[in-house]
């Protein structure tokens, strides 16, 4: 069954907070905030990088992947304290300098978004999958992206712009551009 | 040869809208915030049919944060607890005496965060009495069935009848066919599950405004109805669809959460934002198909088509609130007839209530034009089996010949173009049909099950000449209006609204070529009531066969103004001016010429004497026919006998859409139209247990397919332009999705040809296959 009955409980909210040191896209915030607090409303809400979406609440989509210490992380499943004394990257750190990352330039080239919304959290799994794997495999590519749900693209050009990023990463570095 | 406009008609330039959402820059509504801004949040029913006896605020309002419950007692004062659907029914926006579906919206509990609300919803005390439960819509019109709304003066749950056809004529021309086959299909309830889900934040201002930001498809129908159902005034209500993280036409209807919200905004006097979790999406939120189909087909001995009757129930849950904009009550379900010319044709549909959420057309489909093409193709394919016909050589024989264009279908439509054959033969050289059937051949002497189907679907979208389409009597034109500044650059603004399929790009792509400016310089906006034109919206791939069309239209009317200004410029009459390479030339002295941007300047800083000042133009565009993209789909799957797991191996997808604007974009809607044509084939399904229990209100339960399951798509394009429209376009957001589903589960009956199974109804579980193949071993 999908709806649990409610046991009333007269339940209160938790007032306990508590204080977290993160470094969030290479900028380091001291918060306090309740425990229960989830780590995605913590980005969206308290820091208000929007970029992380929430599209499932239970896991299963994706849309809300993160790194945490450069691991992809479904911060929907997370909570905020979790991640104290944590470094955590999101779609908002990936442009470096006005240069946007090789795999937000696949994205973009190959058309690997219509709606956008899964976007940014199968972008950060992909960041996560080309630094495991640089040189991936259209298998690995799908079974890396497995725990991203698109619903707009059919994954054909999200392999593509993975592939795209893959071969930019490993091109020797060209000054300027 | 003139060059051609950068970003022009047929370039696949890359979207212009990426750049925000490759940035997280998107602007959805969830990414609203306003000071002071409250949540609201829903307790929904357990129960699937049930009296309330009490509700309880008491507990809820003691949480801290909590600032106000709202149930139906209390919008029922305000003549608020019910609000009409699309077809003339009605719907409960909070119950005030009965639940009619498990999920559904019993109060709404309003914090000052997304928290507090969540905590109110848990404190809120609800007694239900358990009602009888009524989910089979067969049992639901037996005599003796629980009447699930008396309050429409109801004695059964029987909603409608609908036939179209000749009765009389396809029952004779059945009795004279050689050959007649009868199929069962059921068709089940499947949900669009867009990743974001439905959500919005509504806004009071201190002159009396209402705003809502809101994940809709459709904001200028919506502020109408918004004006309609609360009596304020319709200048007081903006509409804002910002970003929509895909819609898929579950976007398109009025849910009880955006009514509460509103609700909340005016009785708090705050911002207030209702964002809905996926178990609230998955378990209330409009559904799709739930058609139990039977259909007799007869054919002559050599193979010919002769008559096609279907009878259809229809299981619409508790309310029609089926999004259905047509004068019909089952959509475009006669389109059933698809790429054959039937001489005789009947199709009669029934309607019931049960204790299931309401909604009934939303899944990426133009109003039941899925469950016709299932239909029909799967049909055919069992003829061509049974005459032992190959079916791409029983298609070919049967198809609408593309010079009987346009051509009167038997139960009413004109299809404007086609070539039915042209597409069905490049999809067999793209896939290597006739190997595939040798190698088929060989396989099956092994013993071993591979299985290639086809659907040869004809599609039917752009609604719609207003003559058939309306909403709530607004006919279903849509709109353009464009201007273009003194240096040459653009802004347009059209009545749909886009949710992921590129409008900000595909409509520069129209104005460049229509004006001839580069398409870099013309920016589109959408979705904001209070800037764009009236109109309809995004649904049915309407966009393109309307807003697209209004737009080439608008920028022809500017081109009218701008030839009077570039003969003034060039010192010479009017009629000597023609429209050529993109510019405007004195005929004949290609040299004299003025492009749009010289006109443009000119149309602010040096006209003619008399002429208005400014170079803009608006159009709305009535279509005068639908549009019919077709295509032919040819999957070749393999079938583990012992296991029952279907490996699709190939699967080519040619389509036809008629003139292609962005050929990458097409084929993004392509791939994510197969892939939402796949789903329901192979994974998708909404189930309920006999009590009403919705089994399927997570991730965990419907399966969304992932990038491991989804086949690797393959596709190809032929073009048949449509005659009727500006520039030849058709529409193609949703044909695959219409045309897969019979393809794969053709392919997966072609397996088990052997086994002498003719159907398995869909999703093609691993279980339910092996069930067929194994049944028939037991024999």
């Amino acid at each position: 069954m999908a709806i649990d009955v409610e046991e009333v409980t007269g339940s209160t909210p938790s007032t306990t907070t508590r204080t977290i040191h993160v470094t969030v896209n290479g900028v380091a915030h001291r918060s306090t905030i309740q425990n229960r607090m989830l780590l995605v409303h913590y980005l969206r809400e308290r820091l208000r990088l929007t970029g992380t979406h929430i599209g499932c609440d239970t896991a299963h989509c994706g849309a809300c992947t993160v790194l945490v210490d450069g691991t992809p992380v479904k911060s929907c499943n997370l909570f905020a304290v979790q991640v104290d004394g944590r470094k955590v990257d999101t779609v908002e750190g990936l442009e470096k300098g006005g240069k946007l990352h090789p795999v937000q330039e696949g994205f973009h080239l190959e058309h690997g978004l219509q709606c956008g919304y899964c976007t940014p959290g199968m972008m950060m799994a992909s960041v996560a999958l080309l630094a495991r794997n640089p040189n991936p495999t259209e298998e690995e590519i799908r079974r890396g992206l497995s725990g991203n749900l698109c619903r707009c693209t059919g994954y054909v050009n999200i392999v593509k712009a993975v592939q795209h990023a893959a071969k930019k990463m490993q091109e020797p570095a060209k000054g300027g551009a | 040869m003139a060059e051609a406009i950068a970003g022009g008609i047929g370039q696949s330039i890359p979207r212009k809208e990426d750049a925000r959402f490759i940035r997280g820059k998107g602007n959805y509504v969830d990414d609203v915030d306003l000071p002071g801004m409250l949540f609201l949040d829903l307790v929904r029913s357990p129960y699937a049919h049930a009296k309330i006896t009490a509700i309880r605020k008491e507990k809820a309002l003691a949480v801290p944060g909590v600032l106000a419950v709202i149930t139906g007692a209390d919008l029922a004062a305000a003549k608020l607890a019910w609000m009409p659907t699309l077809m003339s029914d009605t719907q409960m926006v909070l119950p005030t005496d009965t639940v009619m579906f498990q999920g559904q919206e019993v109060a709404g509990v309003v914090g000052v965060d997304r928290y507090a609300a969540a905590d109110g919803v848990a404190a809120v005390e609800v007694d239900y009495e358990p009602l009888p439960v009524v989910i089979d819509p067969f049992k639901a019109l037996e005599p003796g069935a629980p009447v699930l709304r008396p309050d429409k003066k109801k004695t059964d749950n029987h909603i409608w009848h609908w036939e179209v056809g000749d009765k009389a004529e396809t029952e004779k021309a059945l009795k004279n066919s050689a050959v007649v086959i009868t199929e069962k299909l059921y068709i089940p309830r499947i949900h669009v599950s867009s990743i974001e889900t439905c959500g919005c934040v509504a806004q009071v201002d201190a002159m009396g405004k209402l705003t809502v930001w809101m994940t809709t498809q459709a904001p200028h129908a919506i502020r109408t109805v918004f004006a309609l159902v609360s009596g304020l005034p319709e200048q007081n209500i903006r509409v804002i669809s910002p970003d929509i993280g895909g819609g898929f036409g579950g976007k398109v209807p009025v849910y009880p959460g955006y009514v509460i919200a509103v609700v909340a905004a005016l009785t708090t006097g705050k911002p207030v934002k209702w964002i809905e979790d996926r178990t609230g999406n998955l378990t209330s939120d409009s559904f799709a198909r739930d058609y139990h189909i039977e259909a007799e087909m007869g054919a002559t001995k050599d193979g010919k088509l002769t008559a096609l009757r279907v009878k259809t129930l229809a299981d619409h849950g508790y309310t029609d609130a089926a999004a259905n904009p047509s004068k019909f009550p089952a959509g475009l379900f006669h389109i059933i007839t698809g790429s054959y010319p039937f001489a005789a044709a009947f199709v009669e549909v029934d309607a019931a209530y049960t204790n299931k959420p309401p909604g009934g057309i939303a899944y990426r489909c133009s109003f039941r034009v899925t469950e016709a093409a299932y239909t029909i193709e799967r049909l055919v394919e069992n003829m061509a089996h049974r005459l032992q016909i190959d079916p791409a050589e029983f298609r070919m024989r049967n198809f609408i010949r593309p010079d009987a264009f346009p051509f009167k279908s038997v139960l009413g439509w004109t299809y404007d173009s086609g070539n039915y054959g042209g597409a069905l033969k490049k999809a067999m050289e793209m896939i290597g049909y006739a190997d595939l059937r040798k190698e088929q051949a060989e396989k099956r002497k092994r013993g071993e099950l591979m299985g290639i189907g086809i659907s040869s679907f004809t599609e039917i979208v752009g609604a719609g000449p207003s003559q058939t389409f309306d909403i709530l009597g607004i006919k279903m034109f849509d709109s353009a209006e464009v201007r273009i500044h003194p240096t040459g650059k653009v802004i347009a603004r059209l009545g749909t609204k886009s949710q992921g399929q590129g409008h900000e790009t595909t409509y520069a792509q129209i104005l460049a070529e229509e004006l001839g400016l580069p398409a870099d310089a013309i920016n589109i906006e959408e979705g904001d009531t209070d800037t764009a034109p009236y109109g309809l919206g995004t649904y049915a791939s309407r966009s393109t066969p309307t807003s697209g069309a209004a737009a080439a239209m608008a920028a022809r009317k500017i081109r009218e103004k701008a030839a009077k200004i570039a003969a003034h410029l060039l010192e010479v009459s009017p009629d000597d001016i023609e429209w050529k390479d993109h510019k405007f030339q004195v005929k004949g002295v290609p040299e004299k010429s003025k492009t749009m941007a010289d006109v443009a300047f000119a149309a602010y800083t040096n006209f003619p004497k008399g002429m208005e000042a400014g170079l803009e133009a608006t159009d709305y565009y009535d279509p005068p026919n639908m549009t019919y993209p077709f295509g032919s789909y040819i999957c070749a799957v393999d079938v583990d006998k012992e296991t029952g797991q279907v490996k699709i191996r190939r699967f080519v997808a040619v389509d036809d859409c008629g003139v292609i604007i962005n050929p990458t974009i097409v084929d993004g809607q392509i791939h994510g139209g197969l892939t939402m044509g796949f789903a329901p084939a192979m994974l998708e399904e909404i189930p309920y247990d006999a009590d009403g229990n919705n089994r399927a209100g997570s991730f965990l339960e419907y399966l969304l397919p992932t990038a491991v399951e989804t086949p690797k798509w393959e596709t190809g394009k032929t073009v048949t332009p449509s005659p009727h429209h500006p520039f030849g376009a058709k529409g193609v957001g949703e044909s695959a999705t219409v045309g897969a589903p019979a393809a794969i589960v053709n392919a997966v009956l072609d397996a088990l040809e052997p086994y002498g199974v003719t159907n398995i109804d869909i999703p093609l579980s691993p279980h339910k296959v092996w069930k067929a193949i194994h049944a028939k071993d037991a024999k």
